[in-house]
């Protein structure tokens, strides 16, 4: 039995906006095992953003107990949960959130520079990452703003890796590429998720159809869980190898 | 974040827009460089006043005869105009304790001819002191002596403009030892010339280049024709510490020996060469103030611009903060970067300053008169005010910067 990477207990989030307190989340229970590829769907305003705020330790419940990597997060300070983002969660984005007029290399060695890795392994570390996402290596030194969206997804999952992360969170990843790229980065997270990396990852969608790229989909709706259930049509992203590039 | 990546960062945001940065930078360059250039004009004038004074002697106490009264009224002729200082008023004073040395002297204007040519300049009846208590350096030959006093020789030391008005600019020029052994005649005596001074470059009410000096004796028998009275006494005080004490005992000497018992009706002035300097020294001081601040308010302005790009900055750069604190970064580590580039702007605007106001006051010194100085206190002082004006306009926006929200910058559009 894998140990848990993931462990929510009852987690329950409101918030007071003009008087008025609206509870998000209302009481969420569940966990994800190491190694699992986990898609939390749900539709818009049911509070799977809100979960995955709390998932990846930028922001924290009302009440309830969250635990990462065995570690209980649901009671820490700002700079406290900032250390446990940096060590524990790699982050993919909908809209990527790359450094613009910065290279691939400079932007997957981002968060190193906050880890305070020495300046003459951190170039090895970044090659590594962008090798693990099959980012090509013609491109390493172009400026982000010079790339189409799938590769800029793909630098955004590379510079998740460079921590050596124990969750990769992904909030609607494919949100602004189309199928065929989506295809292409949903194909990277499979192979990240398998064999010999085995991450752990969690994505977020509204799309069943990426959903089903998991092995285990959580539909949430209004704050709760509704259904938690093993994916068994999993589908496998394929890809032509001419569109890697 | 070493300290390393923290600049190199900074300096990546700094260069990214390079137009705006630089307008930005552009006021604090404007306001380092104006005060670097406007304190170095000032100093400059100051030093070059004091020098001016100092070059008049050293500890120098001036005493000239006052206001003539007639007894026992109140009405007084100009300064100046009575004879009441004597040669036994010189001897006195040469006595006391805080005296080192004495020269009196009698003034006259007179006409100097030389062959033809001529010039009406400043006739100063001397004893070898003066060289000393004045400052008065010989050039050729040798300054009025003791025996040319005792002897009341027919014998002139002239200053380096009256050398070119009389014997033209070549032999001032090329030869002026010639002059040495040749007659001038003042006053109808012909007087041999046996020196010439240095040049000090004095200007205005008293150019000591412009004279001739002769032995005191010989200026009483044969130009002012009376032995009684000076026109002025020099005093070199003992030390510039006893310049004050000098001035009180001549002051108190020279009123028991004039019977004067109210020193507000005293027939003579001293002017203390320390009250001069300490005086304009206090005026230049007061203008080099004055224009230091005037600089500094464009220094203001230009640190209120520096604000103003830092805050458009941060909304700008929003996503990418909320980004750097997803992946982990701190408040101060958010906080240290946008202060960091703050700082950058304001001390590359500073350096650039510093070079731009040393450029403007040589440019200053080069075509007006005024020299000026720049001194190694002014440049620390800017380093450490463009940098200090970084960290103080830096500070509001990085703050902002480090608070926002990571689920609210993520979010912004």
């Amino acid at each position: 039995m894998p140990r848990n990477i993931i462990e929510c207990r009852n987690i329950r989030k409101s918030y007071v906006n003009g008087g008025i307190e609206t509870e998000v989340l209302k009481g969420v229970t569940f966990s994800v095992a190491e190694g699992e590829f986990v898609a939390i769907m749900g539709p818009s305003g049911s509070g799977k953003s809100t979960l995955m705020h709390i998932l990846g330790a930028l922001d924290t419940p009302s009440s309830g107990g969250y635990f990462l990597d065995g570690k209980d997060i649901s009671q820490m300070t700002d700079d406290e949960l900032a250390d446990v983002r940096r060590e524990k969660i790699g982050f993919v984005f909908q809209s990527f959130n790359l450094l613009p007029r910065a290279t691939v290399l400079r932007n997957v060695i981002l968060p190193l520079i906050y880890e305070g890795v020495a300046q003459e392994k951190r170039r090895e570390i970044a090659e590594r990452a962008l090798s693990d996402s099959a980012f090509p290596e013609g491109f390493w030194n172009h400026y982000s703003n010079q790339l189409s969206g799938g590769m800029m997804q793909r630098v955004a999952i590379a510079r998740s890796l460079v921590n050596n992360p124990a969750l990769i969170l992904a909030d609607e990843p494919t949100g602004n590429l189309d199928s065929k790229t989506g295809e292409i980065v949903l194909h990277t997270f499979q192979a990240l998720n398998e064999g010999s990396h085995g991450k752990t990852i969690v994505l977020i969608t509204h799309e069943t159809y990426v959903a089903e790229h998991a092995d285990r989909i959580i539909h949430i709706l209004d704050g709760n869980i509704v259904r938690d259930e093993r994916n068994l049509r999993k589908r496998v992203a394929k890809i032509e190898e001419s569109s890697r590039a | 974040m070493t300290t390393e990546d923290l600049f190199r960062e900074s300096y990546r945001a700094v260069a990214v827009n390079k137009v705006r940065t630089g307008l930005t930078m552009l006021g604090i360059v404007i306001g380092i460089a104006s005060v670097i250039a406007l304190t170095a004009i000032g100093t400059g004038a100051q030093g070059t006043i004091q020098s001016n004074i100092q070059s008049l002697g050293s500890n120098l106490l001036i005493v000239t005869p006052g206001a003539s009264r007639a007894f026992g009224t109140t009405v007084s002729a100009g300064l100046g105009s009575a004879a009441t200082l004597t040669p036994a008023d010189a001897n006195a004073i040469a006595g006391l304790p805080d005296v080192a040395a004495v020269s009196p002297e009698v003034r006259a204007n007179e006409q100097v001819v030389y062959r033809g040519q001529n010039t009406f300049t400043s006739i100063m009846g001397v004893v070898p002191a003066y060289a000393g208590v004045r400052n008065v350096q010989v050039a050729q030959g040798r300054f009025i002596t003791g025996s040319d006093v005792q002897g009341s020789q027919l014998v002139a030391v002239i200053g380096p403009t009256v050398l070119q008005d009389i014997f033209g600019t070549a032999v001032a020029t090329a030869t002026p030892d010639m002059a040495i052994g040749q007659q001038i005649v003042i006053r109808g005596a012909a007087f041999t010339v046996v020196g010439v001074t240095v040049a000090k470059g004095g200007a205005g009410f008293m150019n000591q280049d412009d004279m001739v000096y002769i032995p005191l004796s010989t200026a009483q028998h044969y130009i002012t024709g009376n032995t009684q009275s000076l026109n002025e006494i020099d005093v070199e005080a003992a030390s510039q510490n006893a310049m004050t004490a000098a001035q009180s005992e001549i002051t108190n000497l020279l009123l028991r020996r004039h019977n004067i018992s109210d020193p507000a009706q005293a027939d003579f002035n001293i002017i203390n060469q320390a009250t001069i300097v300490a005086a304009a020294s206090s005026v230049t001081g007061t203008f080099t103030a004055l224009l230091a601040a005037i600089a500094g308010i464009s220094l203001l302005v230009g640190g209120i611009g520096i604000m103003n790009m830092m805050l458009t900055t941060v909304t700008e750069r929003t996503r990418e903060i909320g980004l750097r604190k997803a992946i982990g970064a701190k408040k101060k580590d958010i906080t240290l970067q946008f202060l960091s580039e703050a700082v950058m702007l304001t001390f590359g605007g500073g350096a650039a300053g510093i070079v731009l106001g040393w450029l403007a006051a040589a440019v200053v010194s080069h075509f007006t008169a005024i020299p000026t100085s720049i001194t190694l206190g002014s440049v620390l002082l800017a380093f450490g005010v463009s940098a200090g004006i970084g960290i103080v306009f830096g500070y509001y926006p990085a703050r902002r910067a480090a608070g926002l929200s990571p689920i609210e910058a993520l979010r912004y559009e």
